[in-house]
């Protein structure tokens, strides 16, 4: 059975070399206005500091070839705007557009953080309002917007918890982390100087309440929780496990990045969380560009305050708002001047469009997902049976019967016109197919994700190979991934010659305009 | 492939091949087979000390990072330098070319609590049933 | 909603497969007395007029119309519009980070190739995919250096930018290096006699800005033989890139730290920016971040991939190099973007009106009685000069004549209450510097208050 799957095709796309090799002497892209000062002899004011060259190497092309260039290189990626990217735990959701729009505006993206704060009230409004906000959201007493993503926000959380337990006498030297959480988890633990510990889940992916309690002694600092987990299933004894940490102590601290679960629905301060971060290019929309930028802003409870980064932002009367720069027990700045003040923008508009009505979005996700459960259900292996909220993950395990891994069908699933989602994570799930749609894929996408999953199942079973030498219908066939490590290649460099021998092997081949065969799943 | 009946190995899936007072150390091909691909081998320095039971180095493929622990106690007299140009060799030949490095040994009684070839085959067959039945 | 692309029948209809009767039916294991009854205390909702005019009125509470002569970090450019262009294409603008290279190669050929600009400015031999800013980039040196040498002494130039000193002692604090300062000598530079006294065998870095946060250029080759004869690495930090154009790159560094804002990216109020961190190749393996590395597919093709990421948290863990994941990829892609379109040509025309307008401003400036150079040694596009009153009521009467003038030091240096750093870039007209020494001229001949 092969559905008319009409998603996607092959379509032409232009072929790019690097700007370096498009480069030669006296093209221009740039020009400037004339110099309207008398010119200096730079060599003779700079001495021995002076580069008397030009940047060696630096492209010389004109405008139209730099346009063409980098238009023809976005035509070999994948985007929101082309289609759905089903990535657990990165709540891949429509970028919009007026976010862009007021982000560069003159008078928000002109700003200089340094200027005189009468200055910057505009500014300052922005940053207090969407504090407000962020704090309704998430239930808890303070905030700050300083750190730039979420691995910083969540090393602030932690650096807030060691601040606190410092002043009432013990730092503690452990941090609990379940074998399901994201590497960022104890990747920053161990860089705000506490133990990993890790704590095994139970067999549902959540939290052993029991082996918890075991494990909470006086040195623990705290636990780290991912909620709902990164297995998209709720902590219903959250509220349990923060007791548990509490009565010796502990904090509770929350990684964000699931908020598309909850938002509008439940507050993680009500749940007994202490200090959470926040990915603001997951759940608020905000662009991920290619792998960033991000923020990561951190919310806590009033225990924490104190210790939040400078500077502060204050109301003074009259609404007035000034950035405080000094403050006793603050743990100092995790980064220089404010946060990523163009990211916050845009949450803040994404905010406003929604206001209230935040909740539709959380709601259309946990649907989405679940709607994609129910049509995958025996089609593949899903490991537990606990209610899904905004992602579901399902295991390889029937395929892997035919040698098919989660990693060959995520590459078939490319072939269909989709991203792939999430493979091989969360860890504790082996061959996982981590699956999260959020609410901007529309009814119409969903049945063709389902659709498409459906076929890639049969070719499983049926043809395999065609599933394992995925994807067919790209530009580019499966990369080399080990020869590329073990011969690491980092910058253009033109005594290398231009060509190996593999390569221009290929282009004799090319020549002959032999393209790999096709097998395009499109009726 | 055959585990060699002269070597010792570890429930880490190192080996020891001892000749006199030197053990030369390897990964076990079950253990280049789980990595895969393997891009790299970091390996300590000629002199280092190292403990039985305590990681030494690493040993890398794409997707994953395998700590190496010493199945010995003692000095470290020589270091395969071929393994920085040619660390596929791990996968090709784990037992033999591929030795990581020698040890000169602190303390011979160590040898007695590693397993022979008949008892690593058994254990690694344990593990592999272990894992068809989680899967 | 506009941005839910769901009917209400569509809903109903999804419901009815799944076998729930109401949404709240999914909610299920969200304990009752924990899901709200009522919705969130949020404004809104806006429509897209509504959310402009928000922000427009914001935009009219802030500094626009002024004319500004602050650096110290953050730098005003020309920008080409051709940046936003590419940017704004929802390829680029709406991609994920790129683990799936074969629909990634947009983005990982961008990235191979800003590792490559990078590396040409700054006289290196490997770069990374950006890293948060410069401040992050500075700290994330001193730790790189930390696990290079294994030592736990960090030597920290005084003129190094305050806010990157604060970040470095925030993460230094948890991670057991001790970080010291090393004075500025007369002239503004580093204090080699200092430095001398200070560096022993237990060092792990030296870290110095040039230009310095006074706008001095540091004699990095000079510095260099002193680190290196104790074991130690040099780690060169540079908020303003396009110093690069004309200044010779720190190539006797170890590690390089900089700030990428001047190439392409909008002041923003502090961010996003791009961080960029550069070094040998030896010390690849020790680097953290992502890179972007070439290689061949199946075929032969040459292609790009995300490589060596087990140093990275999503696979090495809580022994990774770094915690950092999301990176600044976009505000990478603008930089690279803005640095073709200048080229070699326009980059070191660019750093040559910067320099030439900062001698200009320099001189109009000390042309006024009191109003003295400060640091003797040179300088790209920032340059201290001393009042003869507070530089914080001088700065009060340029405001009255809407300009924002230079940054007074006395908050972060006490002894150079006086003192104020005046930045310069090819953006500034001449009449606008002529401007400020008039209106400074004034606010020097006003009464105190």
């Amino acid at each position: 059975m092969n559905r008319k799957i009409k998603k996607a095709s092959r379509h032409t796309s232009q072929n790019e070399g690097l700007i370096f090799e498009k480069s030669s002497p006296g093209k221009r892209a740039f020009e400037l206005p004339p110099l309207d000062v008398p010119t200096v002899d730079a060599a003779k004011a700079l001495g021995s500091s002076h580069r008397r060259e030009g940047v060696e190497g630096f492209p010389e092309v004109s405008e139209i070839e730099v346009l063409r260039h980098f238009t023809r290189l976005s035509t070999w990626n994948f985007a929101i705007d082309l289609g759905m990217y089903p990535l657990g735990s990165c709540t891949m959701k429509y970028n919009p557009r007026v976010n862009e729009f007021v982000a560069r505006l003159d008078g928000i993206a002109t700003e200089h953080p340094l200027q005189p704060q009468e200055l910057s009230q505009g500014c300052l409004k922005i940053l207090r309002l969407l504090e407000k906000c962020l704090l309704e959201i998430t239930g808890m007493d303070a905030i700050t917007l300083q750190p730039a993503a979420g691995a910083q926000g969540e090393l602030t959380g932690l650096l807030l918890i060691r601040a606190y337990l410092e002043k009432q006498g013990n730092a503690r030297k452990k941090v609990l982390i379940p074998d399901s959480a994201h590497g960022t988890n104890p990747a920053t633990a161990v860089i705000a100087g506490y133990q990993v510990e890790n704590i095994k889940s139970e067999s549902h992916g959540q939290i052993d309440v029991e082996k918890l309690r075991e494990l909470v002694t006086e040195e623990v600092a705290a636990l780290m929780i991912t909620n709902p987990s990164t297995l998209g299933i709720f902590e219903e004894r959250i509220p349990e496990i923060a007791e548990i940490l509490h009565a010796k102590g502990a904090l509770l601290y929350m990684d964000g990045a699931n908020m598309n679960a909850l938002a509008g629905v439940a507050r993680p301060g009500d749940l007994g969380v202490d200090v959470m971060h926040l990915n603001l290019h997951k759940t608020f929309s905000t662009p991920h560009g290619g792998g960033g930028p991000g923020a990561g802003p951190v919310a806590m409870k009033k225990i924490l305050e104190p210790f939040r980064p400078v500077p502060i932002l204050v109301e003074k009367e009259g609404g007035r708002l000034v950035l405080e720069p000094v403050r006793p027990n603050s743990i100092g700045k995790v980064k220089a001047f404010s946060g990523n003040f163009g990211v916050l923008v845009r949450a803040l508009a994404y905010i406003l469009a929604y206001g209230p009505g935040i909740r539709q979005a959380t709601e259309d996700a946990v649907l989405n997902a679940n709607y994609i459960r129910k049509h995958l259900e025996g089609v593949y292996e899903l490991p537990y049976s606990l209610p899904s909220m905004h992602e579901v993950v399902f295991s390889d395990a029937i395929q892997k019967k035919n040698g098919v891994n989660t990693m060959d069908i995520a590459k078939r699933l490319i072939d269909y016109g989709f991203h792939p989602y999430t493979t091989a994570f969360p860890l504790i799930v082996p061959g996982a197919l981590m699956i999260e749609p959020t609410e901007s894929e529309s009814k119409e996408e969903c049945d063709l994700f389902i659709d498409a999953m459906r076929s890639i199942a049969e070719e499983a079973a049926a043809t395999p190979e065609i599933v394992k030498t995925a994807p067919h219908t790209t530009r580019v066939r499966r990369l080399d991934e080990v020869g590329a490590a073990r011969n690491p290649i980092l910058r253009w460099d033109p005594s290398r010659p231009e060509k190996t021998s593999a390569e221009k092997k290929h282009d004799v081949a090319d020549a002959k305009h032999r393209e790999p065969t096709p097998v395009t799943p499109t009726a | 492939m055959a585990y060699p009946t002269k070597y010792r190995y570890t429930k880490q899936h190192e080996w020891a091949d001892v000749n006199g007072n030197v053990a030369t150390i390897g990964i076990t091909d079950y253990a280049q087979h789980e990595l895969g691909d393997v891009v790299f081998a970091e390996l300590p320095k000629v002199g280092a000390k190292v403990e039985s039971g305590k990681s030494f180095g690493t040993v890398e493929s794409v997707k994953a990072v395998s700590e190496i622990y010493s199945p010995v106690s003692g000095e470290v007299t020589e270091v395969n330098g071929e393994l920085q140009n040619t660390p596929e060799k791990i996968n090709t030949d784990p037992h033999g070319a591929a030795w990581l490095v020698k040890i000169k040994l602190a303390n011979p009684a160590e040898l007695n609590g590693l397993m022979d070839a008949a008892a690593y085959e058994a254990f690694i067959a344990e593990a592999d049933k272990g894992k068809e039945a989680s899967a | 909603m506009r941005y839910l692309p769901k009917s209400p029948t569509e809903r109903e209809e999804m419901l009815a497969a799944i076998g729930a009767k109401s949404i709240d039916d999914l909610f299920s294991s969200i304990p009752g007395r924990y899901r709200l009854r009522e919705a969130l205390k949020l404004p809104g909702p806006f429509s897209e007029a509504e959310v402009i005019q928000y922000f427009k009125e914001r935009a009219t509470e802030n500094s626009f119309g002024y004319t500004s002569f602050l650096g110290a970090g953050v730098y005003n450019h020309l920008r080409s519009v051709v940046t936003d262009a590419i940017i704004q294409r929802g390829e680029f603008l709406t991609s994920y980070t790129p683990y799936q290279a074969e629909i990634s190669q947009g983005t990982l050929q961008a990235i191979f190739e800003f590792q490559t600009l990078m590396c040409q400015l700054t006289g290196q031999q490997v770069a990374n995919a950006s890293m948060w800013d410069g401040s992050t980039a500075t700290t994330e040196a001193v730790l790189m250096a930390e696990r290079i040498t294994g030592r736990a002494r960090v030597l920290v130039a005084r003129s190094l930018h305050p806010e990157y000193r604060e970040v470095l002692k925030t993460y230094a604090k948890n991670s057991g290096l001790r970080v010291e300062e090393i004075p500025y000598a007369v002239d503004g530079t580093l204090d080699q006699r200092a430095l001398q006294s200070a560096i022993k065998d237990d060092v792990a870095t030296v870290v110095v800005q040039s230009p310095n946060f006074f706008g001095a250029i540091e004699p990095v080759a000079v510095l260099a033989d002193v680190v290196h004869a104790s074991g130690g690495l040099l780690a060169v930090s540079i908020t303003e890139g396009v110093s690069l154009g004309l200044v010779r790159p720190p190539v006797e560094a170890d590690i390089v730290a900089m700030e990428g804002q001047s190439f392409g990216l909008a002041p923003s109020y502090g961010g996003p920016f791009v961080g960029v961190l550069a070094s040998r190749d030896k010390f690849v393996r020790q680097m953290p971040g992502r890179l972007a590395g070439q290689t061949i597919d199946t075929e032969g093709r040459r292609g790009f991939v995300l490589t060596l990421a087990t140093r990275e948290q999503h696979i090495r863990r809580e022994k990774a190099t770094s915690n950092i994941c999301t990176n600044q990829a976009l505000c990478a892609l603008a930089a690279t973007v803005h640095l073709t379109l200048l080229g070699k040509e326009g980059l070191r025309e660019m750093a040559h009106q910067n320099f030439s307008k900062a001698q200009f401003a320099l001189a109009e400036l000390t042309k006024i009685p009191g109003v003295k150079r400060r640091f003797a040694a040179p300088f790209f596009n920032e340059f201290t000069i001393e009042l003869p009153r507070s530089a914080r009521i001088v700065n009060h009467e340029l405001l009255k004549e809407k300009i924002v003038g230079p940054l007074p030091l006395g908050p972060s240096y006490p002894e150079l209450t006086k003192n104020a750093l005046v930045c310069v870039t090819e953006t500034t007209t001449r009449a606008e510097i002529e401007k400020l020494a008039a209106a400074v001229r004034r606010g020097l001949d006003q009464p105190l208050p």
